[in-house]
């Protein structure tokens, strides 16, 4: 039975991997899970310099999900070179840095310094619906998200994932645009811009106001934009979007994707990429299939 | 060594207005600590985050913790009885310290709870000060390990005030103060510390996601750059939620 997966050259033992984010760079959660059994650590955002983040309240739950405006906070790509690359090199998981900056010389900055590192893949943020400044400015244009691409294709070592924004008219026109400016896979989805009101307070739930929503609320909004994805440009997708447990993983693989990765549901349960993992090689046993790649975009 | 399992529930009582108190059969109270909390999740899905408790007792196998409802989450646990089940994920944080200095224990409202277990652990003078809005709970059971002093808001028990009316009025004295409650509380607190040269320890309590530092959701400032991003935020759920009063801006 094969669960490996093959993104733009790089091979992942299964396709479960950890949404960015959600997990850190897997210190935390590895007093739960193995690492070594995840198909890849993505890590936390990281920018050149540290980020402070935005304002408490960061985060409120709503039914089914939830909404977060942490605002990148993150110790800067020294620290994290050091601390958390050091620390993942001790498992047998691939690596993918999540790469934010503000403008487009500091995210070709941070790409610049992982280049010498063993890193698998860059995941490109540029849909943190979060920051004021860069991010999702670069993700809700598709002249912009071409440029930024293109800027970054030509300094990056390692193969580029660019990470799509749910926040626009048409997701396949900016997948279409990062396809064409060389992204090597793409990431979807980011958070779905929300809001909730404290109707006690009478405000809003979070500081920043706004979030973004995550968890199974928006799962079936994320399953119908990589099935459009898929079905509109050639490179390889990574799914996730509310994924809880290894029946929803399959659907994002159905619709399209060749990996997924499990987010806000670490929160619930710790255990949850872990158990995907097994999850879906139980499915596979069960129904007599030898390759998990027989299954990505049988849904037609 | 944080656990998270589907645990008992031994009893269940409520003992004021919307105050539960809830005693669980759980391998987490093996390595837990005064002054730290656990995740307590609901049984309904569409409720991902868990809800953080501080532990009220520790004793061998058993945790109690003793909350207020203050939603649906909430009320779910408070319909819980003996042997029905509870996920539960901990110990969590840091917890207090325990000195020997002679210790003011400082508790207002739902922040009373976490006193109880540090009174039980900590073997030095002890001074309790707990504040309420009117209805008492816990009190009586804090008497068996310190002098209690009381202050209501309302004045119909105790001080008529808060927690440092009530210190003033008492001429409580001590070296160091633990203290869990509302954040005008401890801000109160911070102030009477630095003004006496007392060092206070302070519980604090934020909105949080993962519970046990990897989401950033509940940070506080900090008056020093933290360890794990480099700027001036302490993770509350990590860093936490106990920090010297000194070290964080509130």
């Amino acid at each position: 039975m094969n669960t490996k997966v093959n993104i733009a050259g790089v091979e992942f033992k299964n396709p479960v991997m950890t949404a960015s984010g959600t997990f850190g760079s897997g210190m935390e959660y590895g007093e739960f899970v193995d690492l070594n059994k995840l198909g890849a650590v993505v890590t936390k955002g990281v920018a050149l310099t540290p980020w402070p983040g935005n304002p408490t309240p960061r985060v409120a739950e709503t039914y089914g999900g939830m909404i977060n405006a942490i605002g990148l906070q993150n110790p800067g790509i020294d620290t994290f070179i050091e601390r958390d690359l050091a620390f993942l090199k001790d498992y047998d998981t691939k690596v993918i840095v999540n790469v934010c900056g503000k403008t487009v010389e500091e995210y070709v900055g941070v790409v610049e310094r992982l280049a010498d590192t063993d890193v698998s893949m860059l995941e490109i943020n540029v849909s943190c619906p979060n920051v004021k400044e860069g991010a999702i400015a670069f993700g809700q244009n598709a002249d912009s998200l071409y440029n930024i691409t293109k800027e970054i294709k030509a300094h990056a070592k390692q193969p580029v994932i660019m990470k799509l924004s749910p926040n626009v008219t048409d997701i396949t026109e900016m997948a279409k645009a990062a396809e064409a400016a060389g992204s090597d896979a793409l990431s979807l989805i980011n958070t779905i811009t929300a809001m909730k009101i404290d109707i006690n307070r009478r405000t809003f739930a979070l500081a920043n106001k706004t979030g973004g929503l995550s968890g199974p609320a928006i799962k079936p909004v994320a399953v119908r934009m990589v099935y459009q994805v898929a079905n509109a440009v050639k490179i390889p997708l990574i799914g996730m979007g509310g994924i809880a447990n290894y029946e929803d993983a399959l659907e994002f693989i159905m619709a399209g994707a060749t990996a997924v990765s499990v987010g806000a549901m670490n929160f619930h349960n710790p255990y949850t990429t872990e158990e995907v993992v097994s999850g879906i090689e139980e499915f596979m046993k069960k129904n007599n299939i030898e390759d998990i790649n027989e299954l990505i975009g049988c849904v037609k | 060594m944080k656990i998270k399992e589907t645990a008992k529930v031994i009893s269940q009582e409520k003992i004021a207005t919307d105050i539960y108190s809830m005693w669980i059969e759980t391998s987490i109270a093996d390595s837990a600590k005064p002054g730290q909390f656990i995740s307590v999740y609901t049984k309904n899905d569409a409720k991902l985050l868990p809800r953080p408790i501080s532990i009220c007792e520790i004793e061998k196998g058993k945790l109690r913790i003793v909350y207020r409802i203050v939603g649906e989450g909430t009320k779910e646990f408070s319909g819980y009885n003996s042997n029905d089940e509870i996920i539960v994920l901990g110990p969590l944080g840091n917890g207090f310290p325990v000195l020997t200095d002679d210790a003011i224990l400082i508790g207002g409202g739902i922040g009373i709870p976490p006193m109880l277990q540090l009174a039980k652990t900590l073997n030095c003078e002890k001074n309790i000060v707990v504040g309420y809005r009117n209805e008492l709970f816990l009190n009586t059971e804090l008497e068996k390990y310190g002098k209690v002093t009381i202050a209501t808001e309302d004045g119909s028990t105790g001080t008529k005030g808060n927690v440092i009316d009530a210190i003033k009025a008492e001429g409580i004295k001590g070296k160091v103060i633990y203290a869990c409650g509302p954040i005008p509380m401890l801000r109160g607190i911070k102030q009477y510390a630095k003004e006496n040269g007392i060092t206070a320890y302070i519980s604090m309590e934020e909105r949080m996601a993962c519970g046990v530092g990897a989401c950033l959701g509940c940070v506080c400032k900090s008056k020093d750059v933290d360890d794990h991003s480099k700027v001036n935020n302490k993770r509350v759920c990590a860093d936490g939620p106990v920090f010297n009063a000194e070290d964080i801006d509130i």
